[in-house]
């Protein structure tokens, strides 16, 4: 048995010269220390996106993109489709818990200075993911075409007219048109299901290579440690299994999630009907939603929505560009600027969330 | 060509130009439609002058409803006196679609808790304007609302 797939192996080998791939993808050696929990994130945030495809994938081959047959279909996938309950509520939860994942990723390489020199291409394209994990939100709380989505997705859109000037065409280019309608729809769908995974897939695919040719990186205070005091432990296979057997206690959670609190269908979007209440966004927009509920109407002659969204535009840019203007990092020391911002950041981030939630 | 085997030097601006504009010319005859086909085409709004919003003896007193105008929604009220009122749905705060809520005598928003007097003003929450007003018109029993002029 062995000598067979030896010669599997060797027919390939001798095609492609794998040694090279394999001594590539085989010397990686993760730090050990008091911080080494947080590796493991970036790996969870990874196996539920894979699961957001294969789920995804699946609900493909049900679900019909249109305004007349979108909350149809999926009625029927949760009551005709054998086990299409458990596929839906699991990519619904899933969606939740890659987000949760990816914030604890993104702080834990904040805190840690993770993005400095040389990994801020890394941290680059960590946060265009992010980003499009949000986005991935947006376009997916539509698809069912029930009036709380409806509903959030006319809010969602709306504020974009806020913007000076380019306001109004944002807003026209994600509706398809003028009004929240089926063309919303589809091009929403477009985006969720073509668009975004494809740049995904190329942001991932940088952001691995990249992490597999630098190597982990080790929080700042660490990094002078003596060369012999310095603990590693190999990538392969030893923190592997440790990282599957947390994915496996993941998907673990998520059955039970689904299986105990399957995803909601409500009623279907009516364009003619009133608003219902309590209408939210997602968790993971509620602290910026909030937050542009308590800046006064007018601020110094500018409007308060504008100006709310224009903060947390800059806000968003100056976290994206962090390594270039964190120099102290790169020069291997902690400012305490860059980590009191970043604990502001969390403290209000989880403050607004809860009082979003309780409002 | 001269004896280095190079172009004369303006004959070779000439070509930079030429390439270069061509170039612009061929990115810009790429670009344009792809940007043209990402804008929604105008659909050929319906143009409403008027719609019915049912009949007088129907609609009770003190009870709104949503009626389509075109393809935007419109609150249609009767007054506990009998007076009928049409105003534009969509909450001038973020796109919602508002209500009549009898118990209070308001407009409300259910999104934000953005409200409304009877006259479409906003009085309290969110909204930074009034609610359109519509006309309303009696033809026999039948209500029609128009814009107003």
């Amino acid at each position: 048995m062995k000598n067979f797939w030896n010669k599997i192996y060797d027919w390939f080998n001798s095609r492609l010269d794998l040694q090279d791939v394999v001594g590539f993808i085989g010397k990686k050696y993760v730090p050990v220390h008091r911080h080494s929990v947080w590796y493991y994130f970036g790996g969870v945030s990874l196996f539920l996106f894979i699961i957001q495809v294969i789920t995804g994938i699946l609900l493909l081959f049900y679900y019909k993109g249109s305004s007349d047959l979108a909350f149809e279909s999926i009625q029927f996938i949760m009551s005709k489709v054998e086990f299409g309950w458990l596929i839906r509520s699991i990519h619904s939860w899933a969606a939740n818990l890659f987000i949760l994942a990816a914030f604890i990723h993104m702080f834990s390489v904040y805190f840690s200075r993770a993005y400095r020199k040389p990994r801020e291409i890394t941290w680059l394209t960590g946060m265009l993911m992010f980003f499009l994990a949000l986005a991935f939100g947006f376009s997916g709380y539509l698809l069912p075409w029930n009036e709380l989505a409806f509903f959030a997705t006319k809010v969602g859109t709306d504020i974009m007219t806020a913007i000076p000037f380019i306001g109004t065409p944002i807003m026209e280019f994600m509706r398809g048109g003028e009004d929240v309608t089926g063309a919303t729809l589809s091009r929403l769908f477009g985006f969720h299901v073509a668009l975004f995974p494809g740049i995904f897939t190329v942001l991932l695919a940088v952001h691995l290579i990249l992490v597999q040719r630098q190597g982990m990186s080790v929080p700042i205070d660490m990094e002078n440690i003596p060369a012999d005091e310095k603990k590693t432990m190999p990538f392969f296979p030893n923190f592997l299994l440790r990282d599957l057997l947390l994915w496996l206690l993941v998907l673990n959670v998520l059955a039970i999630l689904a299986v105990f609190f399957p995803a909601h269908l409500g009623e279907k979007a009516d364009m003619f009907a009133p608003s219902p209440e309590g209408i939210k966004p997602e968790w993971y927009f509620l602290f910026m939603f909030q937050t542009l509920k308590y800046i006064p109407a007018q601020v110094l002659f500018i409007d308060g929505e504008i100006l709310g969204i224009l903060l947390f535009g800059a806000a968003g840019l100056l976290w994206t560009l962090v390594p270039f203007w964190d120099r102290r990092s790169a020069k291997g020391q902690s400012s305490r600027f860059v980590t009191y911002l970043g604990l502001f950041a969390v403290i209000f981030i989880i403050v607004f969330t809860i009082v979003g939630w309780l409002a | 060509m001269n004896d280095k085997g190079h172009l004369p030097e303006e004959r070779r601006t000439f070509l930079k130009y030429l390439i270069g504009g061509g170039l612009i010319g061929f990115a810009g005859s790429v670009l344009y439609p792809l940007f043209a086909f990402l804008k929604p085409p105008k659909q050929a709004d319906v143009e409403v002058t008027s719609a019915s919003a049912g009949k007088l003896s129907e609609f009770e007193k003190g009870t709104g409803k949503i009626v389509r105008f075109g393809n935007k929604p419109l609150l249609v009220i009767r007054m506990p006196n009998g007076e009928v009122k049409a105003f534009s749905a969509t909450c001038t705060h973020f796109d919602c679609t508002v209500q009549y809520k009898k118990d209070l005598e308001i407009i409300w928003c259910a999104c934000h808790n953005g409200k409304y007097d009877l006259n479409g003003k906003n009085i309290a929450g969110p909204p930074p304007r009034p609610l359109d007003e519509y006309r309303v018109v009696m033809k026999g029993d039948e209500i029609l609302i128009s814009k107003k002029a």
